[in-house]
């Protein structure tokens, strides 16, 4: 049943693209599809409560982590819903939830700019550190490949910032002969041409695949989505 | 080994760590100590002041006021509806409902309003330091270094942090996915009267939509896979999601990824280009620019080169030998081009983010600097 | 007794603790921000052809056309990301483009209202519902671009302040994607710039019509949305270094010579000197660790 659902609900998706009179069908189903992907947000908050909840009645190691993990969830969801310390809309001041939900100075609005924002952005930050440390510790030129690819990384960083320009400012920048061999130009030319094939080739491939397995599921050969028991 | 089956760590060793932890505290409380008692100079003119503090947020209050006023309008079916609507209150006008607002304003605004209120306070603008957005860059800055904290080893201060970041996470998603999805396109299309009347007044309905109860039920189906005795109801749901997928997939990828792309390789490999002259008459051919022409010519061999020894490497179904072999040896070197590149932009962008977090400790918190005179 | 010998300096630097490579790294990247916030000093930039092409694309659209920006990212790109956000808005104010701000992340919503408050702020020939709008977030990733392509007030019935679009003044008239004159992505990821290429302008989506598509993204994505230009895309800001090249375009053009620019339009600019001093220190490390690679392979190869 469920395989027929899938196949039937990706048919119609093939179909309204090349079939105008059928548009409404495909509007529906990704309406549907949108609505669905909002339940898997409180589907996933749900499912976070209920396992850091299990690890606190376990007194598993961290359960304390874990308890600070769902007082913060309850806390937001809080004051999500019930927009505390936002006004109501100026147009309907009588309908208390009216408002917006992240205004400026509200309770969600703090907890998204002073602990979402600000740690989640650190923690991408901190991969600029660890890229450095393992720059040092494994980019070693054994072969033709590594040479290529440091060689490459070389002259991308110094091409992107202001020193690769003044390491080769002394070749002349209106000389087309010699100009592309400017820093600069250089990280271009490996951008637009190597790269640039490179990347398409991937693409490429990667497209047939995604048509292969897409093909496989709308004529219900490929079944692994629905896990070991079907 | 220990109980739990982690390394043991050496005592002396971990009592050294956590000596130089306890010593890079202390410096760092304080030079915040030092950073409080120099103070910065804020406002300009007559109203500068010496602030003995940092990372304060100041906010000007901006009160709100409405009333009703009752009206008379013709509906859609041509009928006269009484109809009530809010608006402004005019000065000196009671309002039935009034709130308080408060904008952020920079710290020379607030010592030009102290300047105004030590001089007239009845006509003064009220500014002051909001406690609560001043707690939340301090909250801010401190969750900044416990993160960073986990550089010099993993510590209960950065799993803190990190349990904090994950709880808000999860409910922010859910919440923003309620408001600006569930409710007005589920609660709407269900309930539409009580939506309108409790959560969002301004909502257009036609009446009850029933397709919605499509979502609704596929929805339900997929929250029963918290369940573990009917989590095999989840499939429908996840067959409808990965139906969908696959169908867009399908025509949308082929033809942005694969023809697009295929279509873009045909493309002259032999380019003539002309030399751009000013004021040149458009009678007379402009002489070639070879080296313009030479390049371009170049790029586009290279690229076909490029893409078919690539295509090539990722062919398995023969094995890569003799000219076969050759040709994926070269896409190897072309691959090796991409992935230095990609390592270059990569860190471009990491680096990039550490100096949006500096700039956040130095400007907002410290007050070190003030590249967009905040204070 | 025999004493062990004493590693030489390159052993020693082989083993060094990792954090110390950390704390360079850190100063490295904090020093260069202390320096330009105090001097304001950034360095000059020149418009690489890719950022030349999504700056011509938003400049050549008749004074008043409709452009849709898709704020795709969350807090932590905008590090890379909000100057080129910035930088949109602000070129379309100075060409008095009707802007259309819209977001396929959660938490890219605070951000559109952000942006546009500290762009347009009170500038009176910029109004609410004429000029601007914000129409918030809408869950569903491709389902959403699949979705404006289509039936754009179905996909967004309101605002992000819930006013319905039949109540917008700017929204008359709209109904699908190819309504626009243009489209920016702000990309950080999935889903973004590569997805609106995808299931946004292809042309079985937008019925043959070619709707010009213009992108900010990350470093880590640009790479792969380089096949994509110039033909699927009229131009790419990469990374932090397009958005300071793109900055320095539009504050060109809006500011007269010898005028000051405000501060928050060179935020780009600002952050391409810890640039420089980060890619000189990786450069380096990456020379460093090489040198030592090679002097003990010698060393071994000699005993």
């Amino acid at each position: 049943m469920a395989v027929v659902l899938a196949s039937l609900v990706g048919l119609v998706m093939v179909l309204t693209a090349f079939v105008r009179p059928l548009e409404f069908l495909g509007t529906a189903v990704v309406d549907w599809f949108n609505v669905l992907a909002a339940i898997a947000f409180v589907l996933g908050g749900a499912n976070l409560l209920k396992m850091n909840l299990m690890k606190i009645s376990a007194r598993d190691a961290g359960w304390g982590y874990a308890a600070i993990t769902v007082g913060a969830f309850l806390v937001t969801i809080g004051v999500g819903l019930l927009k505390v310390g936002a006004h109501p809309d100026p147009l309907h001041p009588d309908v208390a939830l009216s408002g917006d939900k992240e205004a400026v100075g509200g309770a969600f609005w703090w907890l998204y700019e002073y602990a979402m924002s600000p740690i989640t952005s650190t923690l991408f930050a901190l991969l600029a550190f660890y890229v450095a440390s393992a720059a040092f510790r494994a980019f070693r030129a054994k072969n033709t490949a590594a040479i290529l690819l440091l060689g490459t990384a070389f002259i991308v960083l110094l091409g992107r910032v202001y020193v690769g320009v003044l390491l080769t400012s002394w070749i002349p920048a209106d000389n087309a002969w010699v100009s592309w061999l400017r820093l600069e130009n250089l990280s271009g030319i490996i951008m637009g041409v190597f790269n640039n094939a490179g990347t398409r080739a991937m693409m490429i491939g990667i497209a047939i695949g995604i048509a292969a397995t897409s093909l496989k599921i709308l004529v219900g050969l490929d079944r692994s989505y629905l896990g070991s028991g079907d | 080994m220990s109980q739990l089956g982690t390394p043991m760590v050496d005592p002396a060793v971990e009592r050294r760590a956590n000596r130089m932890m306890m010593v890079i505290l202390a410096v760092i409380c304080a030079l915040l100590a030092l950073r409080a008692v120099v103070g910065s100079s804020v406002g300009s003119g007559d109203a500068a002041v010496t602030e003995h503090g940092f990372g304060m947020v100041y906010v000007q209050e901006a009160k709100k006021g409405f009333v009703a006023e009752q009206s008379k309008e013709k509906a859609a079916d041509g009928t006269e509806v009484e109809v009530r609507r809010w608006k402004p209150a005019a000065p000196g006008q009671t309002p039935e409902i009034a709130w308080t607002e408060w904008n952020e304003v920079t710290a020379g605004e607030w010592a030009a309003a102290q300047r105004a209120q030590a001089a007239a306070p009845a006509s003064a603008p009220v500014v002051t330091v909001s406690w609560p957005r001043t707690a939340g860059v301090w909250f801010a800055a401190l969750m900044t270094l416990a993160v960073l904290s986990f550089l010099w080893r993993d510590n209960p201060v950065y799993k803190l942090a990190e349990s904090v970041v994950v709880g808000v996470s999860a409910g922010y998603w859910m919440i923003v996915a309620t408001w600006d999805t569930l409710v007005p396109k589920l609660a709407g299309a269900l309930v539409p009267a009580w939506t309108k009347a409790h959560l969002m007044p301004s909502l257009e309905s036609a009446g009850v939509d029933w397709w919605g109860l499509v979502p609704l039920g596929l929805g339900m189906l997929l929250l029963c896979r918290l369940s573990a005795r009917v989590s095999w109801l989840g499939i429908f749901p996840l067959a409808f999601v990965v139906g969908t997928f696959a169908g867009l997939r399908f025509v949308q990828n082929v033809e942005s990824d694969l023809v697009a792309q295929v279509a873009t390789m045909f493309e002259p490999l032999v380019v003539v280009k002309h030399q751009a002259l000013a004021g040149a008459d458009a009678a007379v051919a402009a002489p070639i620019d070879w080296a313009g022409s030479i390049g371009a010519s170049l790029s586009a061999v290279l690229i076909l080169v490029g893409v078919l020894s690539v295509l090539a490497y990722f062919f398995f179904s023969l094995e890569h030998k003799g000219a076969l072999g050759r040709t994926a040896k070269v896409g190897v070197w072309y691959l090796m081009i991409t992935f230095g590149a990609s390592f270059g932009f990569t860190v471009m962008g990491r680096i990039a983010l550490l100096a949006a977090r500096f700039e956040f400790l130095f400007d907002d918190w410290l007050w070190l600097i003030d590249p967009s005179g905040k204070h | 007794m025999s004493t062990a010998p004493q590693p030489s300096f390159l052993a020693r630097l082989d083993r060094i603790d990792r954090r110390w490579i950390f704390l360079m790294m850190a100063i490295a990247v904090a020093a260069p921000i202390i320096w330009v916030g105090v001097t304001g000093r950034t360095f000059p930039e020149t418009a690489t052809p890719a950022v030349q092409g999504a700056f011509d694309a938003i400049e050549r659209l008749p004074e008043g056309s409709k452009v849709l920006v898709s704020f795709d990212f969350d807090p932590a790109s905008a590090g890379e990301l909000q100057p080129m956000a910035t930088g949109f808005i602000h070129h379309c104010q100075l060409r008095k483009h009707r802007i259309y701000a819209m977001t396929l992340w959660a938490p890219g919503s605070p951000l559109i209202g952000a942006t546009l408050a500290d762009v347009i702020g009170n500038d009176p020939s910029y109004r609410y519902g004429e000029n601007f709008v914000d129409l918030g977030y809408q869950a569903g990733n491709e389902g959403v671009m699949k979705q404006v392509g289509v039936d754009f007030p179905k996909a967004f019935p309101n605002d992000s302040k819930g006013t319905p679009l039949a109540r917008i003044p700017m929204m008359q008239g709209i109904t699908r994607l190819s309504d626009f004159d243009i489209l920016i992505s702000v990309s950080a990821g999935y889903p973004g710039g590569k997805e609106w290429v995808q299931y946004g302008v292809s042309p079985t989506l937008t019925q043959g019509h070619r709707l010009p598509f213009v992108a900010g993204s990350t470093g880590v994505q640009t790479p792969q949305m380089i096949p994509y230009y110039p033909v699927q895309m009229s131009g790419i800001l990469g990374a932090i270094k397009g958005a300071a090249e793109y900055e320095s375009l539009v504050n060109a053009k809006a500011t007269a010579p010898g005028e000051t620019v405000p501060a928050k339009y060179q935020e780009a600019q600002r952050r391409m000197a810890p640039q420089l001093f980060g890619h000189s220190l990786m450069v380096a490390l990456i020379l460093v660790g090489n040198v030592i690679f090679f002097a003990g392979r010698r060393k071994g190869a000699a005993a």
